[in-house]
């Protein structure tokens, strides 16, 4: 980015609420059914169908807004926002306007610029307001490509039609794309801990638009924004924020202006383009739902959700740092998810061993489930067994590199480190008196090779850690052998 | 407050509706009609009264909200049986986005 100039960025998030009915009716709301089929009288807009509250909406809103330290407001109010578009079934959204479910909230969280290789440059924690979070419902799907007659018609599938959503407004307080990059895994990250969203942004169950503007570093205005959608994964939000900012500086310096407009992320042109016109855009003409009657929610109520919420991902995040000494990354990625944070510490509970569980976990562990393409949910090994390989190791009863290969035959097979050890024979020998007389059987048997040592070759003293691995099928503890090698050599 | 052409013209736009000329003329003459009618509440002094926007109480959530239950839907056949046009399980509306 230019020097002269920063980015202002403002994020809005709408993220599915995963209950198992829609907001208003009781049709599914589990997406990938058949196209339409999971469609009644009310999400379909048929006339005289009235809606009715989903309990768990509440719930689980309730729950998303105080994630993010938002106050809740005990009466909010429904509204209609009118548009013109074939998946808007009824003609108007069911969303909040002036009296939302809940406002003025923040997260105070590590973000960090990158270097070319996407590494962090220097964590650092920053604060990010939040506007709002309100509750509405969504849209149906429209299709435009793929299909027969794709060329002169538009598909709808109203199965998402009245799938309850929350939308999460921020301040315009971002002020590079990777700021925004944090705090949308930051909010995915919390809605998941919470249990409310499933994250899963290729599904849609969390999009992302936001509104970019740039100007003079150190002035007071803002600039003119365009909003951009279609930003649905963390790479695209980035690469497109980056894009658009870009775009916009160079437009000013070069004497132009920027246009209020809805741009659309293109990610094989690796550009942003104009979807259409602000101006001649939407007039909502929003008014209170008249079928739905004022939301309310008691202090009582939100109370008792309260107490049912996980220790929140940042909270997590500083008190493994510091209980267990890790690195801001480590944190990071051992918190990714709370089943992950909650594995590493039953690792460490098992192990009585945080470094070694940490260290263990983020290599092996991650790099299996990689390559198997499982989740942690989905994880062979117990973490009860991987504590006690981690133990094993730790105790010097096999080594780290016998370690990697017990992990992976427990990852295979499920079966504990201590039946692998005895099955697979790789036990180490720690007894310092076993290892003497492998040592003393291997100076026997290379008299020249010690001749030469003696005589001052030091180099040799490899070649009979070699033999001494060799005879015991590498089963002696490398530092013991080390020692005991030394003192007969030596002798 | 009466009703002008170019308030008409807007509503129709929003809603996308062709209107004719003659209709026009119609609606621009009935909805300031009703419009009129309307503000004759603001003839009473509601200094005091405060902003409601629902007549049902508040408060009482007993019969305003339903488990999270879900109950047999309409089906893709019978959901598309109403639709002036329809294909491959979905409606079927006139290209959106070119």
């Amino acid at each position: 980015m230019d020097k002269d100039f920063e980015a202002v960025i403002g994020l809005e998030i709408h993220a599915q609420l995963k209950t198992r009915t829609k907001i208003f009716c009781t049709c599914s709301a589990i997406f990938g059914g058949e196209p339409n089929s999971d469609t009644c009288p009310v999400c379909l807009g048929l006339p005289g169908a009235l809606p009715v509250l989903n309990k768990e909406v509440v719930s689980m809103a309730t729950k998303a807004a105080l994630a993010l330290n938002l106050h809740i407001n005990h009466e909010s109010i429904f509204a209609r926002k009118n548009y013109f578009y074939p998946d808007l079934p009824k003609g108007y959204q069911i969303s909040q306007y002036d009296r939302p479910f809940s406002e003025r909230g923040w997260v105070e969280i590590p973000t960090s610029e990158r270097d070319e290789q996407g590494r962090a440059v220097e964590w650092k924690k920053k604060r990010f307001h939040i506007t709002r979070l309100h509750i509405e419902e969504d849209a149906g799907k429209s299709i435009h490509d793929g299909m027969p007659q794709s060329a002169t018609k538009s598909y709808v599938n109203l199965n998402r039609s009245g799938v309850p959503l929350v939308e999460i407004v921020s301040e315009p307080d971002f002020r590079s794309s990777w700021e925004a990059y944090d705090y949308v895994q930051y909010l995915r990250k919390t809605l998941l801990y919470a249990g409310v969203c499933d994250g899963n942004m290729e599904e849609g169950s969390l999009r992302c638009d936001a509104n970019v503007s740039v100007r003079l570093r150190g002035a007071e205005k803002f600039g003119t924004k365009a909003e951009i959608k279609n930003l649905n994964s963390f790479r695209f939000l980035q690469k497109a924020l980056d894009y658009e900012i870009d775009r916009q500086i160079k437009t000013i310096k070069e004497g132009g202006k920027i246009t209020q407009e809805t741009r659309l992320w293109n990610d094989k042109e690796g550009k942003t383009y104009v979807m259409r016109s602000k101006e001649e855009a939407h007039d909502y003409r929003y008014f209170p739902e008249p079928d739905l009657p004022p939301l309310t929610v008691s202090t009582q109520y939100i109370e008792d959700i309260s107490q049912h919420l996980p220790e929140l991902p940042e909270a997590r995040r500083e008190r493994l740092q510091h209980l267990y000494e890790l690195t801001m990354e480590e944190s990071m990625l051992l918190t990714q998810t709370k089943e992950m944070a909650d594995y590493y510490e039953q690792v460490t509970e098992a192990s009585g061993n945080a470094r070694l569980a940490a260290n263990w976990v983020l290599s092996e562990l991650l790099r299996e489930l990689k390559n198997a393409g499982k989740e942690i949910t989905e994880c062979p090994v117990t973490a009860r067994d991987f504590g006690d390989l981690v133990k094993l190791i730790a105790d010097n009863t096999i080594s780290g590199k016998m370690g990697k290969e017990v992990f992976e035959k427990m990852f295979q097979t499920g079966k504990s480190p201590q039946l692998l050890i005895e099955e697979l024979g790789l036990k180490q020998i720690t007894d310092p008196a076993e290892i003497e007389s492998i040592v003393k059987t291997v100076v026997a048997a290379n008299p020249k090779q010690f001749e030469q040592y003696k005589q001052g070759k030091q180099a040799l003293f490899g070649f009979f850690v070699g033999q001494v691995m060799k005879a015991s099928q590498g089963k002696v503890n490398p530092q013991l052998t080390n020692d005991i090698l030394k003192k007969i050599l030596d002798a | 407050m009466s009703i002008t052409r170019q308030d008409v013209e807007k509503i129709a736009a929003l809603a996308n509706l062709a209107l004719t000329e003659e209709e026009i003329q119609t609606f621009t003459v009935q909805l300031s009609s009703i419009v009129s009618y309307v503000e004759k509440m603001n003839e009473l002094d509601t200094t005091d009264v405060e902003p409601m926007s629902h007549s049902t109480l508040s408060g009482d959530t007993s019969y305003t909200r339903r488990e999270d239950d879900p109950k047999p839907s309409l089906g893709a056949d019978l959901a598309l049986s109403n639709a002036p046009d329809s294909g491959d399980g979905h409606f079927k509306v006139p290209k959106v986005i070119g």
